[in-house]
């Protein structure tokens, strides 16, 4: 690709950038949220098309007007979000619009073997006819990479793979993507976890503000030249840690709680027994692989989800929490980890976004919205969160990842809470963004909010907790103070169920 | 609700020309529409027939108020129609004085009837049991509102047809009529009735916390139970609101036909619905403003008035409403996926 220029309107996604991959060669793609990685993937999928530039095949200069095309040249893009079809099966997936068969009727045999032969080539175990929907997203992933290679790509693109997997399927993947890069597959690799990068990859690009700023081999640099690449400033540490604090009485406090079932398995253990305290001014760390639980207890707690067992005690008192409602009375906020589906109003303004739990504070009469107070609360927290937008009427929707988030957690702000439960606060946002959301957790636990944070990154759960408490399979199975932590420990306690000293 | 309206405010050039007229565009298809009837047809600019077509749609404009109320939820109302015959049926025997009087005339029914406000508050209490019932069965049975109001429309007529017990209930006293029939200076009561009832839906919608919180749970329902809204109550209220619309629309119809029957309101969903879509408001919910309505049932008044002026066969009226209902729609739909 070369001299690819793409404009939105009131943006110049992509500013004349030169991108190649070579036969072969696994290749990184980074860059802040906005910075025209996506833009880049459309294009370069032929999802849409570039206003300036050529993109050439082995030599060849080709127009990717549709998906479709972008397929034939044998360019294949898996999205963060799986474009599968649920109740289909395993093979019925990988074939989708490409059923083998004599025109009317699919040759269900051929179908099977042939994803066979795929899954073995990735050295998986599983079969054909299994249902997509029972799968657990490592599983769904792999059937992507299945149809791709059905497909005969020649080029897979992968857009943020790991950002959904436990570190043990990381691996997994990784040991694919080398296995397809010696079968002479290129592949080009989206991600924000620097780590996997230099793990991983062969050569990488730097995109920042729609133009290319750095691009080399891997071995030939180092995680603070690319990160201080992507954010054109100089960042010490991956993240700021945390100093110490002194946490005051316990705010809240869960007791035994276990729930069982979930909508695949009756009998599921999704909860059991889970245990554990925060105090006021704490930031407290639930660490643990996904599918730990984690998510199901902070839902629990916030009312999201009924459970069958055990007690919620909010500063010494037990509370009867039943709905999110119940939760947020009770002083408990939560910021759930899909921010897409689960906190925003797409279609609705900056301000009506920010102002949604905490409606009941800026109405005159209990009925009408004050909107010069919304509008206040909207600039105060603007100032204090450092959201970036063009005032409080824009679509939330047209803000960057890092800036809603700011948006959600300013949501909650508004409410004064004594809890505050952020689930996976950082997912899909840059790296600058990430810091200034761990700043603002930091300055929130010493305005004397009890903090839980739930997060895949173990270098993340690292920086920012005073406490961390360990899960898996629903069950709590440790909890170390941050002093005594490190990444190995934690891990060992995430899988291997050994109790903390 | 400015927020709520699918306009981008920042943009450049054609995308920003594409939003700005597909906001307007219901409202200048009107103008366009009016200018080529009045060119065809001059007797269709006076204003005696400019106030008959705004009669005419008084009551669909009512109905659809509270259909956007329900489609703003990504809910449908189906029940309308029967729920409007079932009302009308109640009020008109409360001016009668009762089930018993139903269908009594002259000096037995002045002896026995009741004013025209007793009549109007029953049908409106009728209504609204009958939404909360649809709205309960949505929230707590949780059955989809197409399929619990498509059970209302068949149990409301069923109800209609039991109540009339075969004829039409008719001639009610002056003041009844009124409603239906009267005018204030050039202006009829019903067109005063529909624009001062869309005035206060707007304001609600646009200003009130309760109107934020039916956009909330139209555009993620998920989003707004996790905000701690009480999605149920809201999504309960919408069909508490369409049933006071249907009370109302009921009452001002009997009012007009001077009498009420079983088989009033067949048909009304359909254009109902069609002038809320038409109108700009989302089917999926979250986005859509009572202006846009108000626009819509105008144009669909304006359209059939234009037709009966021309000549045009009923039947041809009724294949070219149902053209331009999936032409509203697949316009949105494309002007939505440009803005992307």
């Amino acid at each position: 690709m070369s001299g690819i220029g793409k404009g939105f309107p009131g943006v110049q996604a992509l500013d004349g950038v030169d991108f190649e991959v070579m036969p072969g060669e696994v290749h990184a793609l980074l860059g802040e949220n906005g910075a025209g990685k996506s833009t880049l993937l459309k294009v370069l999928s032929g999802a849409q098309q570039p206003d300036r530039g050529t993109i050439s095949i082995d030599g060849k200069t080709v127009t990717l007007n549709t998906p479709l095309e972008a397929q034939r040249c044998g360019v294949v893009t898996i999205y963060q979000e799986f474009t599968l079809a649920p109740n289909l099966t395993i093979a019925e997936n990988v074939f989708i619009g490409r059923e083998p068969g004599n025109g009317i009727f699919v040759n269900w045999r051929q179908m099977r073997e042939e994803t066979r032969a795929i899954t073995r080539r990735l050295g998986l175990e599983l079969r054909p006819t299994a249902v997509v929907r029972d799968l657990n997203v490592a599983e769904q992933q792999m059937v992507e990479i299945a149809r791709a290679l059905s497909m005969k790509s020649r080029l897979i693109v992968m857009d943020e793979p790991t950002s959904a997997l436990s570190s043990a399927e990381v691996e997994k993947l990784f040991r694919i993507v080398r296995d397809l890069k010696a079968q002479g597959i290129s592949i080009i690799f989206v991600t924000h976890r620097i780590e996997e990068v230099m793990e991983l990859c062969d050569r990488y690009t730097v995109l920042r503000d729609g133009r290319r700023v750095a691009a080399g081999k891997i071995a030939e640099t180092s995680v603070d030249q690319i990160i201080r690449a992507m954010v054109g400033r100089q960042v010490n540490a991956l993240f700021a840690q945390r100093e110490s604090s002194t946490p005051g009485e316990v705010a809240l406090e869960v007791e035994g709680l276990t729930r069982r079932g979930n909508a695949q398995d009756q009998n599921a253990t999704v909860l059991s027994n889970v245990s554990f305290a925060v105090r006021r001014g704490e930031i407290l760390g639930i660490a643990g692989l996904v599918g730990a639980g984690r998510t199901e207890a902070a839902r629990a707690i916030f009312g999201a989800d009924p459970f069958d067992s055990g007690r919620i005690l909010v500063a010494g008192q037990k509370v009867d929490i039943r709905s999110p409602r119940s939760a947020i009375r009770h002083g408990i906020g939560l910021v759930p980890e899909d921010r897409k589906r689960q906190a925003l109003f797409l279609a609705l303004a900056v301000q009506t976004n920010l102002s949604m739990a905490a409606q009941g504070r800026i109405t005159r009469w209990g009925i009408f919205m004050d909107e010069a107070a919304e509008r206040s609360m909207v600039e105060e927290y603007r100032k204090a969160l450092n959201i970036r937008m063009s005032g409080p009427e824009q679509l939330i929707a047209n803000l960057s990842g890092g800036n809603q988030q700011k948006v959600v957690l300013a949501r909650w702000l508004a409410l004064r809470p004594k809890v505050l439960i952020v689930d996976e606060p950082t997912r899909g946002i840059d790296v600058g963004a990430k810091v200034e959301v761990h700043n603002l957790l930091f300055e929130m636990a010493r305005s004397g909010i009890a903090v839980i944070a739930i997060s895949s990154e173990l270098p993340e759960i690292l920086a920012i907790s005073d406490r961390i408490v360990t899960m898996r399979e629903g069950r709590v199975t440790g909890s170390i103070d941050r002093d005594e932590a490190n990444g190995e420990r934690l891990m060992a306690m995430m899988t291997l169920d050994v109790k903390a000293a | 609700m400015s927020e709520a309206t699918p306009a981008q405010t920042t943009g450049s050039g054609r995308s920003d020309l594409i939003g700005i007229f597909a906001r307007f565009a219901p409202l200048i298809f009107l103008l366009v529409l009016m200018a080529a009837f009045a060119f065809v047809e001059p007797r269709f600019l006076t204003p005696l027939n400019l106030f008959n077509v705004l009669r005419q749609v008084s009551i669909y404009g009512l109905l659809a108020i509270g259909m956007t109320f329900v489609i703003l939820t990504a809910g449908i109302d189906l029940s309308i129609g029967s729920l409007v015959a079932f009302c009308g049926l109640v009020a008109a025997a409360v001016s009668k004085g009762g089930l018993a009087n139903r269908f009594s005339v002259g000096a037995a029914q002045d002896a026995a009837s009741y004013g025209w406000y007793l009549a109007a508050i029953a049908a409106i209490a009728v209504g609204i049991a009958g939404g909360f019932l649809q709205g309960f069965s949505i929230t707590r049975l949780k059955v989809p509102p197409f399929v619990v109001t498509l059970g209302g429309m068949s149990a409301f007529r069923g109800a209609a047809l039991l109540f009339a017990a075969g004829g039409p209930i008719s001639g009610f006293e002056p003041s009844f009529i009124w409603w239906g029939q009267g005018k204030i200076g050039p202006v009829p009561v019903p067109v005063i009735v529909f624009i001062a009832f869309a005035i206060v839906a707007h304001l609600a919608l646009r200003y009130t916390r309760y109107g934020r919180q039916i956009y909330a749970v139209g555009g993620n329902p998920e989003a707004a139970r996790l905000s701690g809204l009480n999605v149920r109550a809201v999504t309960t209220s919408v069909y508490v609101i369409m049933g006071f619309f249907a009370g109302l629309g009921s009452f001002v119809l009997a009012a007009r036909l001077n009498a009420a029957e079983a088989v009033a309101g067949t048909g009304y969903e359909l254009t109902v619905i069609a002038s809320v879509v038409i109108g700009g408001t989302s089917l999926f919910g979250g986005s859509g403003t009572i202006f846009g309505t108000v626009i819509g049932t105008i144009l669909i008044g304006v359209l059939l008035n234009g037709l009966v002026l021309l000549d045009v066969s009923a039947y041809i009226q009724q294949i070219i409403i149902g053209i331009i209902i999936v032409l509203a729609v697949a316009f949105d739909t494309f002007a939505k996926s440009r803005r992307r």
